[in-house]
C-alpha cells in the first residue's frame, strides 16, 4: 500500500489563496494549502473525532514547549545556557502532533532541535531545563547539553548533533524491536537538510528492504541553517523521494497539529501491524533563527510574518475556541499552569548543583577495564 | 585443544557466542549466503538462520549506524566490515554515535557492539585496500580496540569483545587468516581485554609488536638469539585500553625497546607507546626508543614495492641491534 503525496501547492500557480512570497532575498518554498476555510473545515472534522481531554492535553503541551523555549532563549541571552541552543518555536505541531499518536513505550529520536520532542515524549521540563543549564540534575547529568538529551525511562534516545546521524540509529532501534518481536514503533525526526545526507537514503533503503517499523518524519522548515531548500535540493518534493524506496509517504501540513497526529497514526498502524516504514514530509517553518546566534539575513521579515499568520498554536486555539472545546477562562487557566511549570523548571535548574568534578571521568565506558588485570 | 586457523578460531568464537546469547546477531556485506568474503562466517547462516546472520547492501554508514541503534535498544550486534578500509565510510557512526553515546547520555545508553573485519595489508591490493588504521580508532575515548595475532588470542578476545558492554573495534589481519595454532574448544574460554601477552621472554631488548608484526618479531628474536641477543616480545593485544604496565615492566628489565607496527609512523600507536615509555621509564632506558613502521606512503601495487612498504624481520633485527649498540 502506498499513499501518494498530495501535489505541493506551488503547482497551483493560479490558486489565488496561495500567498506569493517575495523571492529575494528570502527563498522559502510556498507553504502547503493556505486556503484557510479548507484548513478550518478539516480541523473541525478532526476535532470532532477526539475527546476533550486529548485535545486539551495536546494544546497544553504546545503552549508548554513554546513558553519553555521562550524562557530558554531568555536564559541563553543572560548567559545561563551555553553552547548552541536551537529553538523549535513555530514547529510545535510536528513533535507534539506526532508523539501524541504513539505509546509511551514507543521510541523517539531526533536531531539537536529537540527540547519539544523530549518534553512531548514525557521528559520533565525540569530535567530538560537543568540539562540546558549544564547541571547535575539534567537528563544527561549535564554532560550532553541542548543537543544531547536522553531518557531511558520514556524511550527518548536523543538528541543527535550530526545532521542525519539519528536516521540510521532510529532504523536500528526499529530493527531491534522487530528482532525482539515487540509491536513498538520508532519515530525518527529530522530536518529537510538531512535528506541530502547519504545516511537518509541508506536508512530508507534498509528500512523497506527489511520491513522495519520506523516512521521517518521530515520536518521541512525550509532552511538548513541559512540555506534555503531551493538552494540546496535539486528536487524538492521530499515525500516523493520515498518512491525511490517504495516506502509509503505522505505530505502533511505541519502547522496543523491534528493533521500531523492523524498522518502519524496511519503510519503507526502500518508499522505496528505490518512492520512497514513510512516517510512523512511535514511542511513547517521555524520562526526563530537556526540557533541563538543566527543573524537572520537570509530571509525577510515579511516571509517570517507570513508564516506566523499560521502559527500552529494560534490555529489550534482558534479551532478549539470555535468548537467550544475551551472557554476564554480555560485558555487562561492553561497559560497560568504552563507559566508555573516553566518557572518550576527554571527554579529546579537554578537550584540543581553543578556536576561533580569526578563526573568528568565517569560514563566513558560501561565496563571500564583496568589494563593488565586478568580476572 | 585443537590446531585450527585464525579464520576457524574466529568462526568458533562467533558461533559459540551466537549460540550462547540470542541477542547477538551478525550483519555485514556477504556474511550470510556468500559465507564471508574471507570465509570467517562459514556455516553460520545455515546453522543460525537469516534472522541472526544478515547480508547487507553495500551501505557501511547505514548498517554501522543501524547496529549502534540496535545496541542502544538492547541487542548485541556484530558488524562485519568486509575490510576496515570500508569502515572509513562509517566513521561518523562509530565515532560520533558509538563512542560517545554512553557519555553524552549521562550513562544511560551503553552500546555493546563489535565492529570487526580484516585490516592492514593483504596481497597486492594496493592503496585503498591496504590500510592499518588502528591509531584512528584508538584515539577516541569510548572505543576499545583489539588486534589479535594468534588463533587462540583471536578466539578468546573476540568472545570477550562480544560479551563486553562497550563498542569494540576488532581488527583481524588479512594475511593471517590462514595462520594455524592451538585453540581451546571450551565454550567458556575467553581472554580478557586490556591484557598484554608476553609472546617470548628475554633479557636484552623488548620488542613490542601487534598483529602481523608479532610473528615477524618472533622470527627476529630467533635470528637475534643466534647473534647472542635475548629478546622479549610483547603483544599488547588490546590497543585501547593499553596494558602499558606489562610493557614498562619489560623495558625496566631489558632497558631497550623497539616498537614494530605495520601502520604509518606518524601520530600512530607506536608514537603513543614510545611516549608513555619515555614519560614513565626514561631512567631505565639505555637507548632511545626505536620504531619500525610501515613506509609513510600509500600502499603501492607492485609486489617488490609492496614488500618494501611493509616492515619485515630484517628491519626489526636491525633496529634491535641499533638499540643494543651492536652495529
Amino acid at each position: 500500500m502506498r499513499k501518494r503525496a498530495p501535489e505541493p501547492s506551488r503547482r497551483q500557480a493560479g490558486d489565488k489563496s496561495v500567498a506569493v512570497i517575495d523571492e529575494e532575498p528570502g527563498e522559502a518554498i510556498d507553504s502547503p494549502s493556505l486556503d484557510q476555510e479548507a484548513v478550518k473545515e478539516a480541523q473541525k472534522e478532526r476535532l470532532s473525532g477526539l475527546d476533550r481531554a486529548t485535545l486539551i492535553g495536546i494544546y497544553h503541551e504546545m503552549v508548554l514547549v513554546r513558553r519553555f523555549e521562550e524562557k530558554a532563549a531568555e536564559a541563553y541571552s543572560s548567559g545561563k545556557i551555553g553552547g548552541f541552543c536551537h529553538l523549535y518555536i513555530g514547529q510545535e505541531a510536528v513533535a507534539i502532533g506526532a508523539i501524541s499518536a504513539i505509546r509511551k513505550d514507543d521510541y523517539a529520536l531526533t536531531s539537536y532541535r529537540e527540547h519539544a520532542h523530549a518534553i512531548a515524549k514525557g521528559m520533565t521540563p525540569e530535567s530538560v531545563m537543568a540539562e540546558l543549564y549544564g547541571k547535575a540534575g539534567g537528563c544527561s547529568k549535564g554532560k550532553g547539553g541542548s543537543m544531547h538529551m536522553f531518557d531511558r525511562e520514556v524511550n527518548f534516545l536523543g538528541g543527535h548533533g550530526i545532521v542525519a546521524g539519528q536516521i540510521p540509529l532510529a532504523t536500528g532501534v526499529a530493527f531491534a524491536t522487530k528482532y525482539k518481536g515487540t509491536d513498538q514503533v520508532t519515530l525518527c525526526f529530522f530536518g529537510e537538510a538531512a535528506v541530502n545526507q547519504g545516511a537518509f537514503h541508506e536508512s530508507l533503503n534498509m528500512a523497506q528492504l527489511w520491513k522495519l517499523p520506523c516512521i521517518y518524519i521530515c520536518e521541512n522548515n525550509q532552511y538548513g541553517m541559512g540555506t534555503s531548500l531551493k538552494r540546496a535540493m535539486s528536487f524538492q518534493d521530499i515525500a516523493e523521494k520515498a518512491r525511490a524506496y517504495e516506502i509509503a509517504a505522505e505530505f502533511v501540513d505541519g502547522m496543523d497539529v491534528l493533521a500531523v497526529r492523524e498522518a502519524t497514526q496511519r503510519a503507526v498502524e502500518r508499522a505496528r501491524k505490518d512492520y512497514l516504514p513510512t516517510l512523512l514530509e511535514v511542511r513547517t517553518y521555524r520562526f526563530m533563527g537556526h540557533s541563538m546566534s543566527d543573524p537572520g539575513n537570509y530571509r525577510t521579515r515579511a516571509e517570517i510574518e507570513q508564516h506566523q499568520e499560521r502559527d500552529p498554536i494560534k490555529l489550534f486555539a482558534a479551532s478549539l475556541k470555535e468548537e467550544g472545546v475551551l472557554s476564554d477562562a480555560e485558555f487562561k487557566e492553561i497559560e497560568a499552569k504552563v507559566k508555573e511549570q516553566v518557572e518550576r523548571a527554571v527554579q529546579f535548574a537554578e537550584d540543581s548543583p553543578l556536576p561533580a568534578a569526578e563526573e568528568l571521568f565517569t560514563d566513558v565506558y560501561a565496563n571500564p577495564i583496568v589494563p593488565g588485570k586478568r580476572d | 585443544m585443537a590446531v585450527v586457523t585464525m579464520r576457524e578460531a574466529l568462526n568458533q568464537a562467533l558461533r559459540e557466542e551466537m549460540l550462547r546469547d540470542e541477542n547477538v546477531f551478525l550483519m555485514g556485506e556477504e556474511v550470510a549466503a556468500y559465507e564471508g568474503a574471507y570465509k570467517v562466517t562459514k556455516g553460520l547462516l545455515a546453522e543460525l538462520g537469516d534472522k541472526r546472520v544478515i547480508d547487507t547492501p553495500i551501505t557501511e554508514l547505514g548498517f554501522a549506524g543501524l547496529g549502534v541503534g540496535a545496541a542502544m535498544a538492547g541487542l548485541r550486534p556484530i558488524i562485519e566490515f568486509m575490510t576496515f578500509n570500508f569502515s572509513i565510510l562509517a566513521t561518523d557512526q562509530i565515532i560520533n554515535s558509538a563512542a560517545k553515546m554512553l557519555y553524552m547520555s549521562g550513562g544511560q545508553f551503553k552500546v555493546p557492539i563489535v565492529f570487526r573485519g580484516p585490516s592492514g595489508s593483504a596481497f597486492q591490493v594496493s592503496s585503498q585496500h591496504s590500510q592499518a588504521i588502528e591509531s584512528w580508532f584508538s584515539y577516541f575515548p569510548g572505543l576499545k580496540v583489539v588486534m589479535p595475532s594468534t588463533p587462540a588470542d583471536a578466539k578468546g578476545l573476540l568472545k570477550s569483545a562480544i560479551r563486553d558492554d562497550d563498542p569494540v573495534i576488532f581488527m583481524e589481519q588479512e594475511r593471517m587468516y590462514g595462520n594455524k595454532g592451538e585453540v581451546s574448544d571450551d565454550v567458556e574460554f575467553t581472554i580478557p581485554l586490556g591484557v598484554a601477552d608476553i609472546k617470548r621472554e628475554g633479557t636484552d631488548a623488548t620488542i613490542v609488536a601487534r598483529s602481523l608484526m608479532v610473528p615477524m618479531a618472533l622470527k627476529a628474536a630467533d635470528v637475534l638469539e643466534q647473534q647472542g641477543v635475548s629478546c622479549e616480545v610483547i603483544d599488547p593485544r588490546t590497543i585501547r585500553p593499553l596494558d602499558i604496565e606489562t610493557i614498562l615492566k619489560s623495558v625496566k628489565k631489558t632497558n631497550r625497546v623497539v616498537i614494530a607496527e605495520e601502520s604509518h609512523p606518524y601520530f600512530g600507536v607506536s608514537a603513543e607507546i614510545g611516549s608513555q615509555i619515555m614519560e614513565r621509564a626514561f631512567d631505565y632506558l639505555d637507548a632511545s626508543v626505536r620504531r619500525v613502521s610501515g613506509a609513510d606512503v600509500p600502499m603501492p601495487y607492485a609486489k617488490n614495492l609492496e614488500e618494501l612498504a611493509i616492515p619485515g624481520v630484517d628491519q626489526i633485527v636491525a633496529a634491535v641491534r641499533e638499540v643494543a649498540y651492536l652495529d
